[in-house]
């Protein structure tokens, strides 16, 4: 894969050589490790595909890195044509209007053809203004999944097909794991935030936020603490962290919860869909399942359906007028089913569109691939609620953070479930509100 | 005083000229947009912004965690400062005794000044890494359950030893020549009259160490204010629940991260009282040691 | 020595072999890590002894880098570093040996004010005013540039007032004796000010580079561009990888080779390197 790269860059640095005129545009992407591989591989048939463009895609660390380093450039005036940010971003662009140029407008001038309706709307959704406009490009959306370590299973005389479907279960079948000595930790996961709090709230059909989540206006405010599910499980979390049947994995990403996967230590493992690739790749000696994220199943309306995480391209303005037309035209490729079908399905990521996910079902992808649908499929479980078709909170890259804070407060015994969430809502309502007025 | 020989009008202004052409535009301008900044309220963009006197301030004085984080500066910067100098000290004592073969310890204890405080960072972080790390396997051996990702103590434990073990070079350097200034016949004196190497010690070497020892002091505690920035974002990022956010990376963290910049620019001005403050201290002590 | 005691004699060796393996420890970790291959890190505990991999990991830093993560081949980073770090370290010398020139032997009109400007930048180090020194630089067009690396940190109150220090001891008499040949103030400048510094100079020069080698907050601040990245920030952004467990064989030969320059040039030049230290803190 390495060496393929090589050589289109090589071919293109050859064809640059021979014309000068190729406009270039900068892509800051968050993508590490396979993913990264892939994306730029991608990058690579695009520049090959025509001779007009050129992208050149830059790697600028993690998610919310990426965002700042995006708004601190743009503050300077050296911002990059295109940036990916993550789905919590979504507020805090949305509100920027005169730093974005929205996508379906940007369609529009350039004169690209572009049909909203062709992308799958559990995905876009997230990403339209209350006019029902696409303000970004989706590009790679996933949804947290369950992955479990079916050896595991099988040696702590588990079915090896069955993964958990409620948390009873996965007590269970953790305490089962651990006493027979299959593994010394049930589960770990990644994302604190976006798996164990925002999706999980979502999944039980529960606000977490009032105004829809913040869809309806700045004017939201957090209601964690009144979210009773949610406490329940936080406290449920810290139970089983001091018994050794949860395995904290670190702030934001959660980086040490892969590893702890990876070498058989916990069993099972939540983190996004798009993950498959790092776990394919890393779970070496040992057989991977998929399933759905668990519920409680005496709450009424779970499971729900999932949310969507990932994230989107934006287009920022204030670059020359050439640099336009051919972000439209990489995005028409981007969009296209087979580059689409191609990343959803190396990558784990949801297909964006409605023809990418039909090209992976007549290519039989998902017989040949079991687990590879189990995000679409939780993602489009039931119709969304307004209590499950995303999040619309401003700043939130910062609320998360202190989710984060608060979560290890949490573990660390200094304060219970329901003190933390309550430290959530304040904290972050007072964000809200600097949000609020940093912006009207 | 110097008298003072040339009597050139514009010479001296040309010569000034470089330093004080940077000093204006990278310095002051700077420092002056921060005051300015720290009076005023921005969307993340900087599309809106709005006058808002010394709410940022307010805002600041009335955040637990921001009190909190001057409070982890000033304990992590004294832990630094007594754990690295502490065995810089006994590194430096052992030195004094043992002359022949003094250089080829210096050589070998003096390197880590040269290394990259965030490359120190990562170099701990592996060492201290929860899955493969091979401190916490030991700790887990004899029963500690080691795990700076939770326990706000194991994390500040990570920041000062990856910080001290920095610094250690620094002020074995400066306790050895501070050693070697103490004249060998107050201590031969000393130990005629009876005194043994712990008293001797107590009585002669460690006070007339004693000015050596208030000026690493400062220093120590400058170096850890300024120059950790790097050690704390390879390690910890200020977690968990901010027990070892400092200062300058809540600077960084609520600017950059947070796209807060009244916010940082208050925090910036702030900190810039401490720096003056410090450097007040540190200079007055220094004129008087030139004096000496 | 005081008196001969084996004992206290043993255990200062003691303490200072001890002292030297504390010391040491992190790197032997870095250098065995730095020879495995990636899988060896999966899970147990990390190596202790040398891998099979020898310096296959250097190679491939050196060679190809690691792209996915932000990393270009390390040879560019580190002809960047090299950059940064002599630029630095000539800079500062350069205009503070100028400056303390003036100060010390010239009177003229607001040379106080000269004097506290200078000092000023004594008291606001970069992690204070980062972002409006970020946002000055990019109005000036710097940011992605060796200037923007180099130019806003080669201010310096400690060299200039190290220099004052040094001219301070050199005696009037040559002065009165270079005015009398009638050599004007740049011919008594270049003739007898910069040789008599010169260890000085040389001296600041090792403290200097180190300082520029190892910047981090403010060269990760404004490149954006992988051509101008320091490998001091290069391996941060390695080790950073989301979703993904960190190379840590890469990792830690991109420290070993981060940190390989300035190491050396502390050993080597040990003597030039201390007495830089004691001044520049005087």
């Amino acid at each position: 894969m390495m060496l393929k790269t090589t050589t289109a860059a090589i071919a293109l640095a050859a064809m640059a050589g021979a014309a000068d005129a190729k406009t270039e545009i900068q892509w800051w992407h968050a993508m590490g490790g396979e993913l990264g591989q892939k994306l730029e591989e991608i990058v690579a048939g695009y520049n090959a595909s025509q001779d007009e463009y050129t992208v050149i895609p830059t790697y600028k660390g993690s998610y919310p890195e990426t965002m700042t380093a995006a708004i601190a450039a743009f503050r300077a005036g050296e911002q990059p044509a295109v940036v990916q940010v993550f789905e919590v971003g979504t507020g805090t662009m949305m509100a920027a209007k005169g730093a974005i140029y929205p996508v379906y407008q940007l369609m529009a001038d350039m004169g690209e053809p572009f049909d909203p309706d062709a992308f799958l709307s559990a995905v876009v959704g997230y990403y339209t203004d209350t006019d029902g406009n696409m303000l970004s490009m989706p590009f790679n959306s996933s949804t947290p999944i369950l992955y479990y370590n079916k050896d595991v299973f099988e040696k702590a005389g588990l079915d090896r097909e069955t993964p958990p479907k409620t948390w009873g279960e996965l007590e269970e079948f953790s305490n089962k794991i651990m006493e027979s000595g299959a593994a010394p930790c049930g589960f770990t996961s990644g994302w604190i935030s976006w798996v164990q709090t925002e999706n999980f709230s979502a999944w039980h059909n529960q606000p977490i936020g009032t105004l829809e989540n913040g869809f309806g206006g700045l004017g939201t405010e957090l209601v964690f603490e009144k979210d009773e599910p949610l406490v329940r499980h936080w406290e449920n979390l810290k139970k089983w962290q001091d018994s050794g049947l949860f395995q904290y994995g670190g702030p934001v990403g959660g980086n040490d919860a892969p590893p702890k996967f990876y070498s058989q230590e916990c069993a099972m493992y939540m983190n996004s869909s798009a993950s498959r690739a790092g776990v394919v790749a890393n779970a070496k000696d040992f057989e991977v399942g998929y399933g759905m994220l668990p519920y409680y199943d005496d709450v009424e309306g779970a499971p729900q359906n999932t949310i969507i995480g990932g994230a989107t391209l934006w287009v920022l303005q204030g670059r020359p007028a050439e640099e336009y037309k051919a972000v439209a035209d990489f995005f028409s490729y981007l969009s296209s089913p087979e580059v689409q079908a191609d990343w959803h399905q190396f990558s784990g990521y949801l297909p964006i569109t409605q023809a990418a996910y039909d090209l992976g079902k007549s290519q039989g992808f998902y017989e040949k691939t079991p687990g590879a649908d189990v995000s679409i499929k939780q993602i489009t479980l039931n119709p969304p609620t307004e209590n499950s078709k995303g999040l619309r909170f401003g700043n939130f890259v910062q609320i998360r953070d202190i989710m984060d804070e608060e979560f290890q407060a949490l573990l660390s015994g200094s304060k219970t479930a329901a003190e933390a969430l309550k430290s959530v809502d304040e904290r972050g309502n007072q964000i809200l509100r600097e949000f609020q007025s940093a912006n009207e | 005083m110097k008298r003072a020989i040339f009597g050139h009008k514009g010479l001296p202004w040309l010569l000034l000229a470089p330093q004080l052409a940077i000093t204006l535009v990278f310095f002051i301008w700077p420092a002056g947009q921060a005051l300015w900044q720290s009076f005023l309220r921005q969307d993340a963009f900087g599309i809106k912004t709005t006058f808002i006197g010394l709410k940022n301030y307010q805002a600041l004085f009335a955040d637990s965690y921001y009190l909190n984080s001057m409070k982890v500066t000033a304990i992590f910067s004294v832990s630094v400062a007594l754990v690295s100098m502490v065995v810089a000290l006994l590194l430096a004592l052992a030195l004094d005794r043992t002359l022949k073969s003094s250089k080829f310890y210096t050589t070998l204890l003096v390197w880590p000044y040269a290394v990259a405080p965030v490359v120190a960072g990562i170099m701990w972080w592996f060492i201290f890494n929860p899955t493969i790390g091979i401190l916490p396997y030991l700790l887990d051996q004899i029963g500690y359950d080691w795990n700076h990702g939770l326990h706000s103590q194991d994390a500040m434990a990570l920041v000062v030893i990856a910080s001290s073990w920095k610094q250690i070079s620094y002020n074995f350097l400066f306790f050895v020549a501070g050693l070697q200034a103490i004249p060998m016949s107050l201590r031969e004196a000393a130990a005629i009259d009876g005194a043994g190497p712990v008293k001797r010690f107590f009585t002669i070497t460690f006070p007339l160490l004693s000015p050596t020892t208030f000026f690493l002091m400062v220093i120590n505690v400058v170096y850890t204010m300024f120059d950790t920035f790097g050690v704390i974002d390879a390690t910890t990022a200020g977690g968990p629940s901010q027990s070892t956010m400092i200062l300058v990376y809540k600077v960084y963290r609520d600017g950059q991260l947070g796209a807060n910049l009244g916010s940082s620019g208050a925090q910036s001005v702030i900190l810039m009282a401490i720096v003056v403050t410090l450097t007040i201290v540190q200079f007055r002590f220094i004129e008087r040691r030139v004096q000496y | 020595m005081v008196e001969d005691r084996p004992f206290l004699n043993f255990l200062a060796h003691l303490v200072l072999v001890i002292g030297v393996l504390i010391v040491a420890f992190p790197v032997y970790i870095a250098v065995i890590a730095s020879t495995h291959g990636p899988d060896d890190f999966l899970s147990g505990m990390i190596p202790l002894l040398p891998g099979d991999r020898g310096l296959d990991a250097y190679r491939a830093m050196l060679t190809t880098g690691l792209s996915t993560s932000g990393a270009p081949p390390l040879g560019g980073m580190m002809l960047n570093s090299l950059i940064m770090a002599l630029g630095v370290a000539f800079g500062k010398i350069a205009i503070s040996i100028l400056s303390a020139f003036a100060i010390v032997y010239f009177r003229f009109p607001l040379r106080t004010l000269a004097f506290w400007m200078i000092f000023i930048t004594l008291m606001l180090p970069v992690e204070v005013r980062i972002f409006p020194t970020y946002k000055v630089v990019a109005d000036l067009g710097m940011l992605n540039s060796y200037p923007g690396l180099i130019v806003p940190l080669i201010a310096s109150a400690t060299a200039t007032f190290l220099f004052r220090q040094v001219f301070l001891t050199i005696p009037d008499e040559l002065v009165e004796a270079a005015r009398i040949d009638g050599a004007g103030p740049m011919k008594f400048f270049r003739d007898i000010l910069v040789p008599l510094s010169r260890t000085n100079m040389a001296a600041l020069f090792v403290i200097l580079f180190i300082y520029g080698w190892n910047q981090y907050l403010w060269p990760l601040l404004i490149t954006t561009d992988s051509k101008y990245y320091t490998i001091v920030t290069g391996i941060k952004r390695m080790a950073d990888v989301a979703d993904s467990v960190p190379q840590w064989n890469y990792v830690m030969a991109a420290v070993v080779l981060a940190m390989l320059p300035p190491v050396i040039v502390v050993v080597g030049m040990q003597k030039l390197f201390v007495k830089g230290l004691v001044d520049a803190e005087k």
